[in-house]
C-alpha cells in the first residue's frame, strides 16, 4: 500500500478553479519534488494536504495510509502523520516556541496513546534538535517564530519537523528566500530524516534545492494538473529551459479549461 | 443630567435611615461629609450617555432598579465559603462581607511593625485625625455621581496604612464578598490606601460573590503614594453576570512616586471600572495596566483619567480586550497635562480581540495638553482571531479548542507580562487561565467553515 493517494483531486478556492485534477501516489521512502511556475498550484496541495479550510475540496479523493483525509481536521492530519514546512511561518508573540513545541508533540503523542513528555524528558531531544539546525538556542525561549530572520523561520520549521516525526512530510517552498548557507543548514535538517517509513514532498519553484535534496521522482505542476513526470534530470532540465515551453503545451494539451 | 426620568427619591429614605443607625460617637466631619455628597447625588442623579464621560454605558437599568442600603447585619458567612477565593503567600487576607469589614474572617498575622491593616470604620474610631486627613480629599464627587453616592454611604471598606520606609514584599489581599439578597441591594466599600514615603505595597482588591441577585457594588479607593512610595494595586472582578460593579480607584501621587495598577475584570454584567491618577509631583511614573475578558451580554467599561500635573512625569497606559458573544468593551483612555507639567511622557494603547460579529468595542482617545514641551501618543487596534496562526498551531497537532485557548492566553500574556513577578501575578495569571479556558470551548465562535480567508488582523483605528 502506498503511504500517500492522491485521485483526480480538484480544488477551488473562492469559486476559481486551482486544481484540476491530481494524480500522485507516494510511496514510504521516496521524495517527490512539485515544481511549477507561480500560480500552478504547488502551494494549494500543500495547503489541501495539511487540511486547511479554506480550500474546497470539488472532486477527488486523498488516501493516506489508507484513511481518507479529505475527512480530518488539520490536526487530526497531523497526528496521523501529516506534517507541512510553511512557506510563510507565522509569528505568534506570547507563545515560547519550546512551550508550543512540546504541546505539539504531545498533542501528538496523546493521539496515539502515549504518554506525555514532560519538560525535563523533552530537554534533551529538543537540544539535540536544535544543535541539529545549527539554531541559537537563546531563540527558543523566545516567542513563536517572533523577530526571527526568514532564516530563522525556516530553520524553526525544520526544527519542528525533526521533532515531531512525520510520516509525510511536506516542503512548502522552503528555500525561497534562504541564503545558500541557510539552504545547507535546511538541507542536511532535512536530508537527515529521509527514512524508509518516511515521504517527502518538496514543493519548490527552483531546482536550487534539489541540488541538495535529491529527490527520486520531479512533478511538474502546470496551472492546476501534473504535466510531466520524470527524475532528477527533469529539474535541470526546467531550470535550463523555464517553464515557458511546458506552459505553452499545457495550453495546447487543454485549450478548453485554460 | 436629567433626572425627570430617574426615580432616585429612596436613596434619600436609605440615607436617612443609614444615618439614623449610625455609631453615635462618629465625628462630625464624616456625617457633614455624607451629606454633601448625598446633595450632589440627589442634584445630579445618575450620568446618562448624554454625558461624554458616559457616551457608551447606558446605566438607565441601575437608575431604574431600586437599590436599596444592605443595612449592617451581621454576615454569616463562614470561613469555609471563602476558602477558594484564598491566595497562596499573600501577607494579609482582609475580608469585607456586603461591604463591611470582619475581622473574624480576616488573617493578619505576622505583620510587622508600621502596617496598620483594618476596617476603615474600625480606625475613623481609633485614628480619626489621620483618616480626615485623606477622606474624600482626593475623589471627586462633582466629576461623577457614582463617588458622590459612595461617599454619602461611606462607612466601611479597607483601611491600608504604611509608615514611612515600610517595605511589604507578599501582596495585601482584600476580598470583598456579597451575599445574595430578596431586592436589590447596593453595597459602597470605602478604601483607603495610604503608603508613605519610601514605602511599598502591593495590594489586590477582588470582588466576588456567594450568590446571583441583583446588587450594585460602587466601591470608592483613594490611594495616596507618598514622596518615592511604590504601589502596586490589583482591582480583579470577578462577580457573576447578572451583578452591577462601579469601582473608582484614585491615585494621588507624591514626588518620584511609582503606582502600578492593574485591572482584571472577569466578572460583572454591567462594569465601570474608573483608574484616575495624578501625578502631582515630579518625575511621578503610573503604569496603568488591564485585560477585560467579557462574553454573554456583559457590558465592561474602562474609564482612564491621567492627570499629569508637574513635570518629569510619565504613564504608560495598555489595556486589552477579549470579547464574545454580544459583550460590549469601552475603552475611554483620557489624558490630561496640566500647563506645569513640562517633559510629561504618555503613553496609551488600547488592543482588542472580537471573538464573534456581534461583540462590539468602543475605544476612545482624548488627550487635553495644556503644556508645550511634551510626548503623548496613543493608540487603538481592534481585531479578530488570526486564523492564520489558529491553522498554524492546529496543523502541528493542537486541537482547536486548545489552539484557540493558547491564541487567548498569548493575547492576555501581554499583561501579565507587565505585572512583577510575585504571588499576586501568580494569582491574576491563574483566573485568566481559568477564564480563558471556558472561552476557548465557547460555541460562538462558529467560524471553523470559514468560506474565505481571514486575512485580516489588526485593524488600526486611532
Amino acid at each position: 500500500m502506498s503511504l500517500l493517494e492522491i485521485k483526480n483531486l480538484h480544488v477551488t478556492v473562492g469559486g476559481h478553479a486551482i486544481l484540476k485534477g491530481i494524480d500522485l501516489t507516494v510511496n514510504a521512502g521516496e521524495v517527490h519534488s512539485i515544481m511549477g511556475p507561480n500560480g500552478s498550484g504547488k502551494s494549494t496541495l500543500a495547503q489541501v494536504l495539511s487540511r486547511r479550510e479554506t480550500y474546497q475540496v470539488t472532486a477527488g479523493e486523498v488516501v493516506f495510509q489508507g484513511k481518507d483525509l479529505l475527512a480530518m481536521k488539520p490536526e487530526e492530519a497531523a497526528c496521523e502523520g501529516v506534517f507541512m514546512a510553511f512557506q510563510y511561518p507565522v509569528e505568534i508573540p506570547g507563545i515560547g516556541n519550546a512551550y508550543f513545541l512540546r504541546a505539539a508533540l504531545n498533542a501528538i503523542r496523546k493521539y496515539r496513546g502515549e504518554d506525555e513528555m514532560d519538560a525535563i524528558d523533552f530537554l534533551p531531544l529538543f537540544r539535540e534538535k536544535v544543535k541539529l539546525l545549527d539554531m541559537d538556542e537563546k531563540l527558543m525561549n523566545r516567542s513563536l517564530n517572533e523577530g526571527f530572520s526568514g532564516g530563522e523561520k525556516k530553520r524553526n520549521e525544520i526544527l519542528q519537523m525533526a521533532v515531531l516525526q512525520p510520516k509525510l512530510a511536506i516542503l512548502d517552498e522552503t528555500d525561497s528566500g534562504l541564503d545558500i548557507d541557510a539552504l545547507r543548514v535546511v538541507a542536511k535538517g532535512v536530508n537527515a530524516m529521509r527514512s524508509p517509513e518516511r515521504a517527502m514532498l518538496v514543493v519548490t519553484h527552483y531546482q536550487r534545492l534539489l541540488n541538495h535534496i535529491v529527490p527520486d521522482t520531479v512533478h511538474v505542476l502546470v496551472d492546476g494538473r501534473i504535466v510531466r513526470s520524470g527524475g532528477p534530470d527533469l529539474a535541470l532540465e526546467l531550470e535550463e529551459k523555464g517553464y515557458g515551453w511546458m506552459e505553452a503545451e499545457a495550453r495546447q494539451a487543454a485549450p478548453a479549461s485554460a | 443630567m436629567s433626572t425627570a426620568t430617574q426615580n432616585i427619591d429612596h436613596y434619600l429614605r436609605s440615607f436617612t435611615e443609614f444615618q439614623q443607625q449610625a455609631a453615635e460617637d462618629e465625628p462630625g466631619w464624616l456625617g457633614r461629609l455624607r451629606e454633601a455628597a448625598l446633595a450632589r447625588f440627589l442634584e445630579t442623579g445618575f450620568p446618562t450617555t448624554r454625558d461624554e464621560d458616559w457616551r457608551f454605558t447606558n446605566v438607565s437599568v441601575i437608575a431604574r432598579t431600586p437599590f436599596a442600603w444592605a443595612g449592617r447585619k451581621a454576615s454569616g458567612v463562614s470561613q469555609a465559603a471563602l476558602g477558594s477565593w484564598r491566595i497562596q503567600n499573600s501577607a494579609a487576607q482582609l475580608v469585607f462581607v456586603d461591604g463591611r469589614w470582619v475581622p473574624g474572617l480576616s488573617a493578619l498575622a505576622g505583620l510587622g511593625k508600621g502596617v496598620t491593616l483594618s476596617g476603615l470604620k474600625d480606625q475613623i474610631g481609633k485614628q480619626p485625625e489621620l483618616v480626615e486627613a485623606h477622606l474624600g480629599r482626593y475623589v471627586d464627587i462633582r466629576r461623577d455621581p457614582f463617588p458622590a453616592l459612595n461617599t454619602a454611604f461611606a462607612e466601611d471598606g479597607a483601611f491600608v496604612h504604611l509608615r514611612r520606609g515600610t517595605v511589604l514584599a507578599e501582596p495585601i489581599h482584600l476580598l470583598f464578598v456579597s451575599t445574595a439578597g430578596e431586592t436589590p441591594r447596593m453595597i459602597h466599600p470605602r478604601n483607603l490606601l495610604v503608603v508613605e514615603e519610601e514605602s511599598q505595597a502591593t495590594v489586590l482588591e477582588e470582588y466576588v460573590s456567594l450568590a446571583g441577585g441583583a446588587v450594585l457594588s460602587n466601591g470608592v479607593t483613594e490611594l495616596v503614594a507618598g514622596e518615592s512610595a511604590h504601589v502596586v494595586h490589583y482591582m480583579i472582578v470577578r462577580e457573576p453576570q447578572d451583578a452591577f460593579h462601579i469601582s473608582t480607584l484614585r491615585i494621588e501621587q507624591g514626588r518620584s512616586a511609582a503606582v502600578a495598577s492593574h485591572s482584571l475584570l472577569l466578572g460583572g454584567g454591567l462594569v465601570r471600572n474608573n483608574v484616575h491618577p495624578v501625578l502631582g509631583g515630579e518625575g511621578g511614573e503610573c503604569l496603568i495596566n488591564g485585560l477585560f475578558v467579557g462574553d454573554g451580554h456583559q457590558h465592561l467599561d474602562n474609564y482612564m483619567l491621567v492627570e499629569h500635573a508637574r513635570p518629569h512625569s510619565s504613564s504608560r497606559q495598555f489595556y486589552n480586550g477579549i470579547l464574545d458573544g454580544h459583550a460590549h468593551g469601552v475603552f475611554h483612555g483620557r489624558i490630561v497635562v496640566h500647563k506645569d507639567a513640562q517633559k510629561t511622557d504618555a503613553k496609551q494603547t488600547n488592543r482588542n480581540l472580537l471573538l464573534s460579529d456581534e461583540a462590539q468595542i468602543d475605544t476612545k482617545p482624548q488627550l487635553e495638553i495644556y503644556a508645550d514641551d511634551v510626548k503623548c501618543t496613543h493608540g487603538a487596534t481592534i481585531g479578530q482571531m488570526d486564523e492564520n496562526s489558529l491553522f498554524y498551531l492546529r496543523s502541528r497537532g493542537i486541537d482547536r479548542v486548545a489552539a484557540r485557548r493558547l491564541l487567548l492566553s498569548a493575547f492576555a500574556s501581554e499583561c501579565l507580562a507587565r505585572m512583577p513577578a510575585d504571588a499576586a501575578r501568580a494569582h491574576a495569571g491563574q483566573l485568566i487561565h481559568q477564564h480563558l479556558l471556558s472561552l476557548a470551548n465557547s460555541p460562538s465562535q462558529g467560524s471553523a467553515e470559514l468560506s474565505q480567508p481571514a486575512e485580516r488582523t489588526w485593524e488600526e483605528v486611532g
